[in-house]
């Protein structure tokens, strides 16, 4: 088999389609294909040929969707739920927005699948509600999708049924993790649940209930229409598949991308016109900012999941900002943390306390106080959080600090020497050198 | 004042779900397209609907940066000054709006002589859109690329009542408006503005030019000549995959990536 090209859109493919987010626009090129065939399947079919196509966890995680599904119990006899996390908010990612705003009808196609699949008469796509054109467009795809019988009673006579509820949410990071986003779908303040239970066995209304990405479920209908080994075609051996890549920062086309997984940052970078003329790159997040961070020296790395975990890092979202020489780092980890701390539920004390202390610390820095003993301390509080934290945001405030120290000790330094910020923060604006715009 | 078809509304609302409580986000989004804020009266009546205290709606109202509990202006006007748009012009931008508008984060500008509107300013976190930053948000429709320059124009044609249209979006409606939407009321805009703005589509442009795409599926040939079976070919892909799929899945489930899985943000 032949390699595949570079950039090979899927998901993408009808974004610049005239009206792409109505269901004829969608009908017209071949949607709602892969829910004709699901429905010729058994659902455990559905399940085996999403396990084989080895898609993994688009929205950070990378856990094998198939898997995930599987976990189901089927002879509980609770109702099972499919909750999205549309609740896109990790800094750096925007992938699933614009997929939904494009494409709306590929992500409710996924979510009949899904359904079927795992048995779920009910759905929740839970979109954050700082995206109201989205949460108008899924709305109205959802609206469409009834009135054309993909959903309701008895789908096209398949004897399943399936209701769709569209929920926005209320500005809360955390309810990006599963179990924040069901006590939100519950009505309660966002803050994560003690695992286990898992969600597959206790999740939504203490019910068997799945959470997926967006991209993981739109990812979903062409796996079904063309096939597992079609998908596994595409990628690296562990990394299965095509995934969008959404860089930002000092680049001179940003921009998404949808590239089989294991591209390498150098590839992308050739694609969108290099790094911003006359300057180079300095330091990037492969996949938000809770992803640590890495530099020049990593270009040539596989964006697959095996090769960012080689570098110390995670692929997360594939969200990949870009610095050029002009950012000081250290303004831009206290930016972040500063985020962290703000968004910390409060529930776990190493988290709520802990980022409290980070930014007291590296803000100091940021003024040029403090000594280099307060490096050790940084380290020291992250130690502190890392693994210590109820959920994963804990441990993703401590990745921009350490990976920061590790590679930019000097930069830190260069801090206290010079009784502050070295950096002329004009110099790193999209109009440096435009005087005109500012 | 909640009136009876505001009642009804948010009691419509509940009715969405399997358990009635989970309307709650949706419910408050309602309360303030009505009240202008979540006021005491509006946490009374959620509770009320929902059979649950007033102290559990007010700890829910409080945890939500999207809640306020001070009036909100006509337009909310937001800046993001996540680390990338700050470092791409966003800390400028909310710096000169914080000037021009002589109002601090979460203030509400003064209805002087002459102006139609009043404009809330607050800064945000990372609200998705970052290949298009510095990011404003104008009552939670995107308003990308933005300038200190085309900032200031933007707060003033909303004050002076202008009509303003987003730069990826529909024209842009009052925040009450807005919150009517996010509670699951539908304003007949979803059909305004692009599909994608232009850097959603650059990755897509560069593969047609190059003739790039994703390989062809060898199955839909297959399936077109026998549409009716298609168990066969499934089985027939699932057979040639198998053996490498189940030693991912293996591997997966052994390795130590499994504990970070689980924890990470929802796969």
């Amino acid at each position: 088999m032949t390699a595949p090209d570079t950039l090979t859109p899927v998901l993408t493919a009808t974004w610049a389609d005239e009206r792409s987010w109505t269901l004829d626009s969608y009908t017209a090129s071949g949607g709602y294909e892969g829910l004709r065939r699901a429905l010729t399947m058994s659902p455990d079919d559905v399940i085996a040929e999403v396990k084989d196509s080895g898609l993994r966890g688009r929205g950070g995680a990378g856990f094998p969707t198939g898997m995930k599904w599987g976990f189901i119990p089927q002879d509980n006899p609770k109702p099972k739920y499919l909750v999205v996390n549309a609740d896109e908010s990790e800094p750096g990612t925007c992938k699933d927005v614009p997929l939904m705003m494009a494409s709306p009808h590929t992500l409710v196609e996924g979510v009949i699948i899904s359904c079927f699949a795992i048995r779920a008469h009910t759905a929740f796509i839970y979109i954050r509600g700082e995206v109201l054109h989205v949460v108008r467009r899924v709305q109205a795809a959802v609206a469409e999708a009834y009135a054309a019988g993909h959903l309701g009673r008895d789908i096209h006579g398949s004897g399943f049924d399936l209701d769709v509820v569209v929920h926005a949410g209320a500005g809360a990071y955390i309810c990006g993790e599963e179990t924040a986003l069901l006590e939100g779908l519950e009505g309660r303040r966002g803050q994560p649940r003690l695992r286990p239970p898992f969600p597959a066995v206790a999740g939504l209304y203490a019910s068997p209930t799945v959470i997926n990405n967006v991209e993981s479920i739109a990812s979903v209908p062409s796996i079904v229409r063309h096939g597992a080994a079609w998908f596994a075609s595409m990628g690296t051996e562990k990394s299965k598949g095509f995934g969008i890549f959404s860089l930002s920062g000092h680049v001179t086309r940003p921009g998404q991308y949808e590239a089989p997984l294991g591209i390498t940052l150098r590839e992308l970078i050739g694609l969108a016109g290099g790094i911003r003329e006359g300057h180079e790159l300095k330091f990037w997040t492969p996949g938000g900012s809770s992803t640590p961070l890495l530099t020049a020296e990593h270009l040539d790395l596989p964006l697959d999941f095996e090769g960012m975990a080689a570098a110390g890092t995670m692929l997360g979202t594939r969200a990949i900002q870009l610095f050029d020489e002009t950012t000081c780092v250290v303004r831009a980890v206290l930016r972040w943390t500063e985020f962290y701390k703000h968004e910390s539920c409060g529930k776990c004390t190493p988290c709520r306390e802990g980022t409290w202390w980070l930014v007291q610390t590296l803000a100091a820095l940021e003024r040029g106080q403090g000594s280099e003993a307060d490096l050790d301390l940084l380290l020291d509080q992250c130690d502190n959080i890392l693994g210590r934290s109820f959920c994963a945001l804990g441990d993703g405030a401590t990745s921009p600090i350490t990976s920061s120290i590790r590679f930019f000790r000097e930069e830190y330094l260069a801090h206290l020497t010079h009784g502050g910020c070295p950096f002329d923060a004009a110099r790193s604006t999209a109009w440096a050198g435009q005087e005109a715009l500012a | 004042m909640i009136s009876q078809e505001t009642y009804d509304e948010l009691t419509a609302i509940a009715a969405r779900y399997p358990e009635a409580r989970s309307g709650l986000l949706p419910m408050l989004h309602l309360v303030q397209s009505v009240e202008g804020r979540v006021t005491p009266e509006g946490i009374e009546t959620c509770a009320d609907i929902l059979g649950i205290s007033a102290a559990e709606v007010s700890g829910v109202a409080t945890f939500y940066t999207m809640y306020k509990r001070k009036p909100v202006g006509d337009y909310h006007v937001g800046v993001c000054t996540n680390t990338l748009c700050a470092v791409m012009g966003g800390d400028e931008i909310f710096a000169r709006l914080k000037e021009h508008l002589d109002v601090g984060n979460d203030e509400t500008t003064r209805l002087r002589d002459g102006d139609r509107a009043t404009v809330t300013l607050e800064h945000l976190e990372c609200n998705a859109a970052c290949d298009y930053a510095p990011v404003m948000m104008v009552n939670w429709e995107f308003m990308d690329t933005m300038t200190p320059t085309s900032a200031v124009d933007l707060v003033d044609d909303l004050r002076a009542g202008r009509e303003v249209t987003s730069t990826r979006g529909p024209r842009i409606c009052t925040w009450r408006e807005a919150e009517r939407v996010l509670a699951g009321f539908p304003d007949g805009r979803a059909d305004e503005g692009p599909s994608a703005g232009p850097a959603s589509l650059v990755g897509l442009g560069i593969a047609r030019e190059r003739g790039w795409s994703a390989p062809p599926a060898d199955r839909d040939a297959d399936a077109d000549a026998v549409p009716e079976e298609p168990g066969e070919e499934l089985a027939a892909a699932r057979e040639s995959d198998d053996n490498q799929a189940e030693q991912a899945v293996v591997e997966a489930e052994s390795g130590s990536s499994e504990t970070a899985a689980e924890k990470g943000e929802a796969s």
